[in-house]
């Protein structure tokens, strides 16, 4: 099995056994919420997250030191939905700093993406590597593009 | 020291003279490796030890034939960009100043002066009889106006034996592309960075406010040089590339996850002035030993690059980012190292998701003046773990290479800012 198909068969796992959870008689202490949409689109954005992002933004989320910056609990991430999509349509130029660290790499525009397999992978990235956010939604996502025609 | 042979008698006066420098270095004799050697694996005989913890980003050093330690650090840390270190007995060292306010990685120390380089320009500062910077607040300027994007940024620099002064300058790009790292993006055509960056500037050592215009482009086609020194041997240029990033990512249809983890390599090149070593318009494939025409400008993963490039001298696995080389000209280590080359590998990011790799030292042999033999692995183990090697979760990176005056090899950390010191104190 390559890594590829291991990552895959990873995230499926993970997805399968999340949906699974829900239609087990949940116990009553538990407060992970029933949602097969989330599941499903945290799923799909595990296989998006794979196949465009790994390189630059690493397995972990933590990115690469001086170059490309992590996906772990910074406000890009977890904060305006809106700005996060556009990041991820246009592409970002400008150095950035977080934590004390300047990120100089240009981010490529991933534009060729849907509006769904950008969605996935947000929603994915801000409910991975130790975050907890909101799920980015198609709409959102559009409106986002909309602009930047 | 020497161990005893007919070879040193016939060279008394070598002897006396090296006799006589340990004398009037009385802490080379004690230097005293860590009991762990600095949590480095190395050969047999060899020691490491930690000489200091500087807290910065330790790109490039130097040490002077006085043993005074000059360390370039990336980004200005209390308002210095060049650290002083002095050596105690025992070999660990103390920060005892500093100065230059700008960040960089090129350090450098030849015929009397400390060569040091931003990200634009390169300065000198004279050195006195003990190796001490004369004027630290008066760096003169050489070289300024250096093109500088927002990838590739540092200007290694080198000295030849004639007065020249070799600078990098990094291509502001992965593959020169319309898009720079853009899935299926093409290849501008004559790609225009060339004319600025993606080469080896050679300008005059000793002359000030130099720019492009009063340069030469000594070689051209080089993507991203950190690593680079000269050999004295054969009286020549030796650098070390950064590979090309991303085929997959770009080009998926063309090149798997693991082709992109295992293309290009990353190479050596012995240059002469004039050299084009071919980027961006080809990579080289190290299990084909093929020049290969880039994806961006034609190529398939199969066809072959045609035109005028050079060969590397060496080639080494991908992505592991060479940023220091230093032939080895010291008689401390054993004889099979002398004249040969050492190579820091700062380690790889560009193979996720597969493993990445690197985070050491390598020793490459020579012959001549040319590579010859398989390289080694010479010290290991600064990330810490296989574990963190492999995640690129390293503790450690090495990145700059020195020798010191006993022949000890200095190296630098641009991650947590430790300096190592490697010897070797194998009893005879």
């Amino acid at each position: 099995m390559t890594a590829k198909q291991a990552f895959l068969a990873l995230a499926l796992a993970g997805g399968v056994l999340s949906l699974q959870a829900q239609h087990r008689p949940a116990p009553k202490k538990t407060t992970a919420k029933a949602d097969p949409a989330l599941a499903a689109s945290l799923t799909r954005g595990a296989v998006v997250y794979k196949n465009v992002c790994i390189t630059c933004h690493q397995a972990d989320g933590g990115g690469v030191p001086n170059m490309n910056p992590p996906l772990i609990k910074t406000q890009y991430v977890l904060g305006d939905k809106a700005r996060l999509a556009h990041i991820v349509l246009a592409g970002l130029a400008e150095p950035i700093e977080i934590d004390g660290d300047e990120y100089k790499q240009h981010m490529p525009a991933q534009a060729y993406l849907t509006d769904q397999q950008v969605a996935d992978v947000l929603t994915y990235v801000r409910n991975s590597f130790g975050n907890k956010a909101s799920a980015v939604q198609v709409a959102e996502v559009k409106a986002v593009r909309a602009t930047l025609k | 020291m020497p161990s005893f042979s007919p070879r040193y008698l016939l060279a008394v006066p070598a002897l006396a003279a090296s006799l006589a420098l340990l004398a009037s270095h009385p802490s080379t004799p004690s230097v005293a490796p860590d009991p762990d050697n600095a949590g480095l694996k190395l050969p047999a005989g060899f020691g490491a030890l930690k000489v200091a913890e500087t807290g910065g980003k330790a790109r490039h050093l130097a040490v002077t034939p006085q043993g005074v330690i000059y360390v370039k650090l990336n980004r200005v840390k209390d308002g210095k960009g060049i650290l002083v270190l002095h050596s105690q007995p025992g070999g660990k060292a103390t920060v005892t100043g500093g100065f230059g306010d700008y960040g960089g990685t090129g350090m450098y120390v030849k015929n009397g002066y400390l060569y040091a380089s931003s990200d634009h320009a390169v300065y000198r500062y004279k050195l006195d009889a003990k190796g001490e910077v004369e004027a630290p607040g008066k760096g003169e300027l050489l070289v300024r106006g250096l093109k500088v994007g927002s990838q590739h940024e540092s200007k290694s620099i080198v000295l030849d034996n004639a007065d020249n002064l070799y600078v990098n300058v990094g291509a502001y790009a992965n593959a020169c592309q319309e898009q720079d790292r853009t899935r299926g993006s093409k290849g501008i055509p004559n790609c225009p960075i060339l004319d600025s960056a993606g080469g080896i500037w050679q300008f005059k050592a000793s002359q000030a406010n130099q720019t492009y215009k009063t340069g030469t482009r000594y070689a051209t086609g080089l993507r991203n040089v950190v690593g680079l020194d000269w050999n004295p041997q054969d009286n020549q240029l030796f650098v070390m590339q950064h590979g090309r990033d991303q085929l997959h990512d770009n080009w998926p249809e063309m090149y798997t996850d693991q082709q992109s983890a295992q293309l290009p390599a990353e190479c050596m090149y012995a240059l002469k002035q004039g050299d084009n070593a071919g980027w961006p318009y080809l990579y080289y494939d190290p299990q084909q030993k093929k020049k290969m025409l880039g994806p961006e400008y034609g190529g398939d993963g199969k066809k072959e690059a045609t035109g005028n490039y050079i060969d590397p001298a060496a080639a080494y696995p991908a992505h592991m980012a060479p940023n220091g080389l230093l032939f080895y000209t010291g008689t401390m280590f054993p004889a099979k190292y002398r004249n040969g080359a050492f190579i820091a590998f700062h380690g790889s990011w560009n193979r996720a998701p597969e493993p990445q790799a690197g985070y050491y030292v390598v020793f490459q042999p020579f012959k001549d003046g040319k590579p010859s033999g398989q390289w080694e692995v010479f010290a290991d183990n600064f990330a810490g773990s296989a574990a963190k090697v492999a995640t690129g979760r390293a503790d450690h990176r090495p990145c700059g290479l020195a020798q010191g005056p006993d022949g000890s090899l200095y190296v630098s950390d641009d991650s947590k800012g430790t300096i190592y010191r490697i010897v070797y104190n194998a009893k005879k």
